[in-house]
């Protein structure tokens, strides 16, 4: 990868959707993503006839119960007659979405294009988590009938004794974002909740407390992302994509060294590289580090580059990532807070910190002013990073 | 400036496999494969010389759930920028010629695979993509049902007979018997097409192409990388890809026609700045079922609507025609490699106009066109036009 200097076209993000985030939907997935995607468009004072290509993010097929499952969401997506296609890194699905549809704009190939996730993750029979049955290797690791709870119990583990923190600091993050996420219309799990509640949670696996995990969800969100000159037509405030960074790990991961994120570092090295950013600890005014768990938000501040490695834990006891901290993390409240309905979940995000940087976040709204952000979100086996670097 | 003008070509293929089956190696060995000959192909080392790489596969056709986890290692893009797209391999090359038309990216690896072999219920994966409200609890329809209504529309409207349908099918089985990717390939008449029973009406077995296991990687690049890395780059001139609906939706398809290979072909037409009907040599044209490969040609507006069966007749269509169609001999000849499959018909127009197509290799060819489809029940469509 290179900086392209030449580059013609800056890619905006012009208008956000979303829909409440909840359990048990009625709405089938293609309604879901209809939803989000009208909003977005009415956001952005556009119709569907305005369009010109689509991009779609969901992750497991299994979830949904759809194979093809790009082809089931298109005609809700708004890809009727329209150049439509399904990107996915599992997880980190949601933040990619946006940044396939960077270089549909950024290439010329497309000048308008509607940016729909969707997650149904609920219909999943007896519990979502038997999807996470058939994410192994055939062949090494099914057998075993691992779960995935497990392996990044593991890894909280491994960061707690790498870095000395301690289980009551990793749950103020748990704190902070349900706390935040009281301000979020579409949120599931808001709450009020103090260190004690996270410690006296049901222990799914040991270190993982129930309030430690965000919550199986269904929703969907939905951007617009144009061309410099459509958004100058459309909007006073669009909000610019900067950079974006997508690394993929090996799928060995118990080969790794799980205290921290290479494979985010690395994207993240990238976005910054294509954004210009040096000091993204000083440049950065606002993050959405993907969080559906409590250690996860901190592993990622540190693999943003936001914090020193094992110094994240250190800086949320003082408040720094607060809403009206040095430097507000999950302002929206997050995984932990809004709900994890995994694509859908970091598309979220992104339109967090579109709403952020164009001051229309509401009682969310950050203390500071803020003029760059980042968002990252995370997939497959703990192998996937995928970072998008906004400004206003 | 320069690098927004720049072209996007192909510089660098491998494949392994076109077999009805690969019990002696894994997905991942294939992809493995493949990979490493494209390299080898484009004298490059992926682990400095490609800046991403593009994968392209479906979760269930794999039985994994998150089956992106499998992609890094084989193609060599661990820890680099690597992405999965659930579709067909085109549109995976459709993402690389835009990553490289963005100008931040000079090289671009693509690679898809299809493992059907080792599939066991294949046509319950196939009820998982068929409508869970509308058309899954109609109990052990043959998703195939699709296309052969797709067909009887077909041909009302355009009084292509049964015999066309099996037409298609004698060409393309005896044009695979030069190549050697075509399991398939079988040398027939037309009496014998049609003197076999249906298999969905109204094709026989004949008329609908089998599966077969294949892995292809494609090395593309932008215009000053190709001309450093080969001396024979095939330029993607255009790429479009098009969804007429969502499987959900079947009531908004047009029956017997297929919109989505229109608005695909527009995309890469206008793309390569031309109006209407591009003059090319030969074309790789879907043709999973029979009817498709007549259909795909109108639709693709190479031929006028209604004419493609009188061109078949006429033997136009022949390797020695006036428009060599699928001289490969197609998917009906080399079978349908899930999502590898539109990179299989790319491949063959790669070898065509790099003159290494072999013993069904074309004369003074410069330009061709792949269209393919994904296949039932969808109405997603590509188109590549390719040109030397």
């Amino acid at each position: 990868m290179r900086s392209n200097i030449f580059m013609k076209d800056r890619v905006a993000i012009v208008g956000a959707g979303i829909t409440t985030f909840m359990r048990r939907a009625l709405e089938t997935p293609r309604e879901l993503a209809w939803e989000a995607a009208k909003m977005a468009l009415d956001s952005a004072g556009l119709t569907l006839s305005d369009i010109d290509c689509v991009v779609i993010g969901s992750a497991p097929d299994t979830f949904d119960g759809m194979h093809l499952k790009g082809e089931y969401l298109g005609d809700g997506s708004g890809a009727i007659n329209k150049p439509m296609t399904r990107v996915y890194v599992g997880g980190g699905t949601g933040v990619f979405v946006p940044e396939s549809a960077y270089w549909h704009v950024a290439s010329g190939v497309c000048k308008k294009v509607l940016v729909v996730a969707e997650e149904k993750m609920s219909p999943a029979h007896p519990h979502p988590q038997y999807v996470f049955k058939y994410i192994w290797d055939p062949i090494i690791e099914r057998p075993l009938g691992p779960n995935l709870l497990w392996i990044f119990a593991m890894e909280m583990r491994r960061y707690m004794a790498k870095c000395g923190a301690k289980k009551e600091d990793i749950a103020l993050v748990s704190v902070k974002n349900k706390r935040n996420a009281l301000d979020h219309p579409a949120a599931l799990t808001a709450a009020n909740i103090t260190v004690d509640d996270v410690l006296k949670s049901e222990t799914l696996v040991w270190p993982v407390n129930l309030l430690d995990v965000s919550p199986v969800t269904d929703g969907a969100a939905a951007l617009i992302m144009t061309s410099e000159n459509v958004a100058r037509e459309i909007t006073d405030s669009p909000v610019w994509v900067d950079g974006i960074g997508f690394t993929l790990e090996n799928q060995h991961w118990y080969n790794r060294e799980l205290a921290f994120p290479r494979y985010l570092n690395y994207a993240a090295r990238m976005a910054y590289k294509m954004a210009g950013i040096e000091r993204p600890w000083k440049e950065i005014d606002v993050a959405e580090p993907y969080d559906p768990f409590d250690y996860k938000e901190l592993h990622h501040i540190e693999g943003l580059m936001l914090a020193r490695p094992c110094e994240a834990w250190k800086l949320v006891r003082e408040g720094y990532f607060d809403r009206n901290g040095e430097l507000p993390t999950s302002p929206s409240g997050g995984l932990l807070g809004v709900g994890n309905p995994i694509a859908a979940a970091g598309l979220m995000k992104v339109a967090e910190l579109f709403w952020q940087l164009r001051y229309e976040a509401g009682k969310r709204q950050v203390k500071k002013p803020v003029h760059k952000a980042v968002a990252n979100a995370w997939g497959d086996l703990m192998q996937a990073g995928t970072v998008i670097v906004l400004s206003n | 400036m320069g690098v927004l003008m720049s072209r996007v070509a192909i510089v660098g293929v491998g494949w392994y496999g076109f077999k009805p089956t690969t019990i002696d190696v894994s997905f991942q060995d294939m992809m493995f494969e493949s990979s490493a000959r494209a390299y080898a192909n484009a004298k490059i080392d992926p682990r400095y010389d490609v800046d991403a790489f593009v994968d392209c596969q479906e979760d269930m056709w794999e039985g994994i759930a998150i089956s992106d986890e499998f992609a890094p290692e084989p193609i060599g893009g661990a820890l680099r920028p690597t992405f999965t797209v659930a579709g067909d391999g085109l549109e995976g090359i459709a993402h690389a010629y835009m990553l490289i038309k963005t100008g931040h990216f000079n090289v671009v690896s693509v690679e898809s695979h299809g493992k059907p072999s080792e599939i066991k219920t294949l046509q319950d994966i196939y009820r998982f993509a068929l409508d869970p409200l509308h058309v899954r609890p109609l109990d052990y329809v043959n998703p195939l049902f699709y296309a052969g209504l797709d067909a009887v529309a077909y041909m009302k409207r355009t009084g292509a007979k049964r015999e066309h349908l099996a037409m298609v099918a004698v060409k393309n089985k005896n044009n695979g018997l030069s190549n050697e990717r075509a399991s398939f390939s079988t040398r027939i008449d037309l009496d014998y097409v049609l003197s076999s029973s249906y298999s969905i009406y109204p094709m026989t077995n004949y008329e609908i192409a089998p599966f077969s296991d294949a892995s292809i990687t494609f090395v593309l690049a932008n215009e000053d990388y190709a001309k450093k890395l080969t001396e024979n780059p095939v330029w993607i001139e255009g790429i479009g890809y098009s969804t007429e609906t969502g499987t959900g939706a079947t009531e908004w398809h047009e029956w017997g026609k297929m919109k989505s290979f229109r608005s695909a072909a527009l995309m890469a037409y206008k793309m390569a700045n031309l109006n209407g009907n591009p003059q090319v040599d030969f074309a790789e044209i879907e043709d999973r079922f029979s009817f498709m490969e007549l259909l795909a040609l109108e639709e693709t507006m190479l031929v006028k609507e209604g004419e493609a069966h009188k061109m078949l007749e006429k033997g136009d269509l022949n390797r020695d025609g006036f428009l060599p169609v699928n001289p490969s001999g197609g998917s009906l000849s080399m079978g349908v490699q899930l999502e590898a499959t539109g990179l299989s018909r790319l491949l063959e127009a790669y070898l065509q106009l790099t003159g290494k197509a072999g013993n069904h290799q074309l004369k003074n060819v410069r330009r061709g066109l792949v269209a393919s489809w994904r296949g039932v029940p969808t109405y997603t469509s590509m188109v590549a036009l390719l040109s030397v």
